[in-house]
C-alpha cells in the first residue's frame, strides 16, 4: 500500500499544481478557494514552485491574464469559487473558443442571493455551455489526480481546451484527507512539457482574436464542438496512462454495485460518498440499487451512460443545482435527453437538494430511493421534486 | 533636464519599418487609425499587443484579414490590461526556465477611451499597481465610436453625441472629461504621457522612450474622429494642432514624478478656434464656450504650476 499523507484538499491541489511545474497561476481570493491561492502564493514565495504568480483586482482579470499568458505558451492555472466564476464568465467562453489550455479548479459554491458561501452546484451549472471539459471530484485523492491529468488532457495537441476540475467547496477544500503523493518522476513521465503550437511571439507574429462575420461565426463553432466532442478519446486515454504509471482508475460514469442493479442513483462531486452508504444500507434491506457517480460532465459521456443504464427499471438523478422554472436539475435534464429516443431505458426522477450547503444525509437518499421506485412504478407526480426544504 | 530629453527628432529619426498595414476598414480620415501606426512604427518589432474590442480592433482584424505584423491579440472589451498582465508574467517565466530565448519583450496593451477610462479601468489600475513591464496606450477619440458615437467619461464637457444628445433642456455632455492621465500617474508608474496625432515626432518620442522604461508605461493619445466630432476627413490633424494650440489637450510627460511640458504653446488659444471646427459643438452659446475657456485656462495653469514646481 503506497503511502497515504493527511493533507486539506486544497493544500494537496496546490501541490500538484506544483508538481505539474505550472508557468503562470493568476488568481483572486473568493471563499471557499482561498486556501489554494494562499498556499501557491507561499509555495511561489519559498521558491519552491518556480511561477509568476499574479495577484489580480479581480476574477475578471484572473482568468483575463491566464487568457494572456496561456497565448504565449505558459502552463497556467487559476482557482475560483460561486461569485468568482460569475464575474468570469464572459472569459470563459473567449479561453474555451481561442482554444487556451487553461486549468481552472472549481470550489463549487452556491450563488448569491442570498449570500452563501456553502456547496453546491449552481456555479458550476452556468458555464455548462462555455465550451470548457469539465469533470467532477468526488474525494482528495480524485481532486489531486484529476488535477494533474487536467493539464495533461488540456495542452494535447488534439484538444487544446481550457478544463475546470470541480470540487465541492468545504466539503473538498477545507477537509483533510489521506492522500497519496506521487513522485516528480512520475509526474513528469505523465505529462509532457507544453508545447502550444501558435504562440505569441515577436519572431512569428499571429493576429489571435480577430473577429468573424456570419459566414466564418458557425464553422468557427462547429469546428470548437467537434474539439470538444473529440477529446473524449483523448481523456480516455490520458486516464488509461494515468492507470499505468499511477495505479489508479478514471472512468467517466463511475459504477457502484451495479452488477444486479434494477434501480440506480446518479450524482456528481462528494455526496457520491454518502449516496454509496445510502447504497449499502439498502442492499442489506434487499433493495437492489446501484450507485452511478457522473465523473465526466462535458463532453457528455452520452454512449457510457446508455449502455450502463440499459438493464435498469429506475434511474435517480440527484441535482445540487435548479433550472428555475425549467426541467427541474441540470443534470436530470440532461440524462433524460440523452436517454430519450432510445429503446428499452429507465424511468429517470430527478430531485434536487444539497443546495447552499445543505446537509443530506444517508436516511435522506434512502427516503429519495424508494420515493423514486415508487414514482417510476406509479408514474411521475412531478417533473422534479426539491428535497429538503421545510415547507 | 534628464538625459533622455536631449534627443531632437527630425523627419529622418521617424521608422521607416510598418508594423500597421494599409488596407484597413477605419473611416476616411481615422485620427486613431493614424496614431495606431505612428505608434507601432515607434515600437518596433519586439512587441507583443493586447487589444481592447472598439474600432482598432474591428476595422483591423476581420477574419481572415489583419493589418498588424507584430503578434496581437483581442479577447474583450475590458480587459486588455489584464490579458497584457498575464503575457509579461508568461513571458517572465519562460524566459527564466529556458523555455524562450531570452529576448526582452514589451508588452503593449491597447483600448479606446471607453475601454480605458470606463469599463476597462479597474483591469488598468489592477496591472499599473502590480508593476508588470508593460505599456498602455488609450486611443482617446471622446466617445463610443465603433458603437456609434456614444458618450464616456472622457467626451468633453458640452460635446453633443448620441447619448448625452444637445437639446432643449441639456448641453449635451454635462461632465467634464475624466483626466486619465492623471488617474495613471497617481499609481506612481515611472512614466506618464500625453501623446497627439497632431504632433507625430513628440509622439513617436514619447513611445521610444516608454519602450525602453522597465515597469508599467501610460501614454494618452489624442486621436480626432471625423465621423463622430462631425467635421471634414482632411481636418483630423488640424483639429489635433488646434487642440494642443487652445490648450485643450497639452502635450505633456510625467516622468518617476518630474512633470514637463513637451511642446510649449506659449499663449493659448482661444477656444472658439477649436470648438468651431467641430459640429459636435455647434449647438453651444458664447456663455457655454466661455465657461469652456475658463476651465481649459485653470486646467493649462494647473498642469504648467505642476511643471514649474518639478523642473
Amino acid at each position: 500500500m503506497p503511502e497515504r499523507t493527511g493533507m486539506e484538499v486544497s493544500i494537496a491541489l496546490s501541490e500538484a499544481v506544483k508538481m505539474c511545474k505550472t508557468d503562470v497561476v493568476s488568481a483572486y481570493p473568493i471563499t471557499p478557494q482561498t486556501h489554494i491561492v494562499e498556499h501557491l502564493a507561499e509555495l511561489v514565495a519559498d521558491d519552491e514552485m518556480d511561477a509568476e504568480f499574479i495577484p489580480v483586482e479581480s476574477e475578471h482579470s484572473a482568468l483575463s491574464a491566464c487568457l494572456g499568458s496561456s497565448a504565449v505558451g505558459a502552463r497556467t492555472f487559476t482557482a475560483t469559487a460561486g461569485q468568482g466564476l460569475e464575474l468570469m464568465h464572459e472569459v470563459m467562453y473567449i479561453a474555451s473558443s481561442m482554444r487556451l489550455p487553461i486549468v481552472m479548479a472549481l470550489c463549487n459554491r452556491a450563488l448569491s442571493a442570498p449570500l452563501s458561501v456553502w456547496c453546491d452546484h449552481g456555479d458550476a451549472m452556468s458555464i455548462r455551455d462555455t465550451g470548457w471539459i469539465q469533470v467532477f471530484a468526488e474525494n482528495g485523492q480524485e481532486v489531486f489526480d484529476m488535477t494533474i491529468q487536467a493539464f495533461r488532457i488540456a495542452e494535447d495537441a488534439d484538444v487544446l481546451l481550457p478544463v475546470v476540475v470541480n470540487l465541492d467547496g468545504f466539503n473538498l477544500t477545507h477537509v483533510v484527507e489521506p492522500i497519496i503523493l506521487p513522485d516528480q518522476e512520475q509526474v513528469d513521465r505523465y505529462l509532457p512539457e507544453f508545447h502550444y503550437p501558435y504562440p505569441l511571439h515577436p519572431d512569428k507574429p499571429v493576429s489571435m482574436g480577430t473577429y468573424a462575420p456570419p459566414h466564418l461565426y458557425i464553422e468557427v463553432k462547429k469546428a470548437q464542438d467537434e474539439a470538444l466532442k473529440n477529446s473524449k478519446q483523448i481523456i480516455l486515454k490520458a486516464w488509461d496512462e494515468f492507470r499505468q504509471i499511477f495505479g489508479r482508475e478514471y472512468n467517466p460514469i463511475e459504477l457502484y454495485c451495479m452488477d444486479d442493479a434494477d434501480v440506480a442513483v446518479m450524482a456528481m462531486g462528494s455526496i457520491n460518498e454518502t449516496v454509496s452508504l445510502a447504497i449499502d444500507e439498502l442492499r442489506e434491506e434487499g433493495l437492489k440499487v446501484g450507485q452511478l457517480k457522473l465523473r465526466l460532465w462535458r463532453p457528455f459521456p452520452h454512449t457510457e451512460l446508455r449502455e450502463v443504464v440499459k438493464s435498469l427499471k429506475t434511474l435517480i438523478v440527484i441535482d445540487r443545482a435548479i433550472s428555475f422554472g425549467g426541467p427541474g436539475g441540470p443534470v436530470c435534464s440532461e440524462v433524460r435527453s440523452s436517454l430519450y429516443e432510445h429503446e428499452g431505458m429507465p424511468h429517470v426522477i430527478g430531485f434536487v437538494t444539497g443546495l447552499g450547503g445543505r446537509e443530506v444525509k444517508t436516511s435522506d437518499f434512502k427516503k429519495m430511493v424508494r420515493k423514486g421506485v415508487e414514482q417510476a412504478e406509479k408514474g411521475l407526480e412531478e417533473d422534479y421534486e426539491i428535497v429538503g426544504a421545510r415547507e | 533636464m534628464m538625459a533622455s530629453e536631449f534627443k531632437i527628432f527630425t523627419k529622418r529619426d521617424v521608422p521607416q519599418e510598418e508594423y500597421f498595414a494599409p488596407g484597413h476598414r477605419a473611416c476616411v480620415g481615422c485620427g486613431e487609425a493614424l496614431a495606431v501606426r505612428l505608434v507601432c512604427k515607434a515600437m518596433g518589432k519586439d512587441v507583443i499587443v493586447s487589444n481592447a474590442t472598439g474600432c482598432i480592433e474591428i476595422i483591423s482584424s476581420l477574419y481572415p484579414d489583419t493589418s498588424w505584423e507584430v503578434p496581437w491579440i483581442h479577447t474583450l472589451f475590458e480587459n486588455a490590461a489584464a490579458v497584457a498582465s498575464g503575457i509579461e508574467a508568461g513571458l517572465k517565466a519562460m524566459r527564466r526556465k529556458g523555455k524562450i530565448p531570452d529576448k526582452r519583450i514589451k508588452v503593449v496593451a491597447m483600448g479606446g477611451d471607453g475601454a480605458t477610462s470606463d469599463i476597462g479601468l479597474q483591469a488598468i489600475s489592477g496591472a499599473l499597481e502590480r508593476g508588470h513591464d508593460l505599456m498602455y496606450v488609450c486611443y482617446d477619440n471622446e466617445a463610443y465610436m465603433n458603437t456609434g458615437i456614444q458618450r464616456s467619461s472622457a467626451t468633453p464637457y458640452g460635446a453633443s453625441t448620441t447619448t448625452s444628445p444637445a437639446g432643449k433642456k441639456s448641453i449635451g455632455q454635462y461632465t467634464w472629461k475624466k483626466n486619465m492621465p492623471e488617474i495613471a500617474a497617481a499609481h506612481n508608474i515611472p512614466y506618464v504621457a500625453t501623446a497627439s496625432v497632431g504632433r507625430p515626432f513628440d509622439l513617436i518620442r514619447k513611445v521610444q522612450k516608454g519602450m525602453q522604461i522597465e515597469g508599467p508605461v501610460y501614454l494618452h493619445v489624442f486621436s480626432p474622429c471625423p465621423t463622430g466630432w462631425r467635421f471634414k476627413p482632411d481636418l483630423s490633424i488640424a483639429v489635433a494642432k488646434k487642440a494642443v494650440q487652445t490648450g485643450v489637450f497639452p502635450l505633456y510627460e510625467g516622468e518617476n514624478g518630474e512633470y514637463r511640458l513637451t511642446v510649449n504653446i506659449g499663449e493659448l488659444k482661444p477656444i472658439e478656434e477649436y470648438l468651431n471646427m467641430q459640429g459636435r459643438f455647434r449647438h453651444l452659446t458664447d456663455d457655454d464656450k466661455q465657461l469652456i475657456q475658463e476651465r481649459i485656462k485653470k486646467e493649462y495653469e494647473k498642469l504648467k504650476a505642476k511643471c514649474a514646481s518639478t523642473d
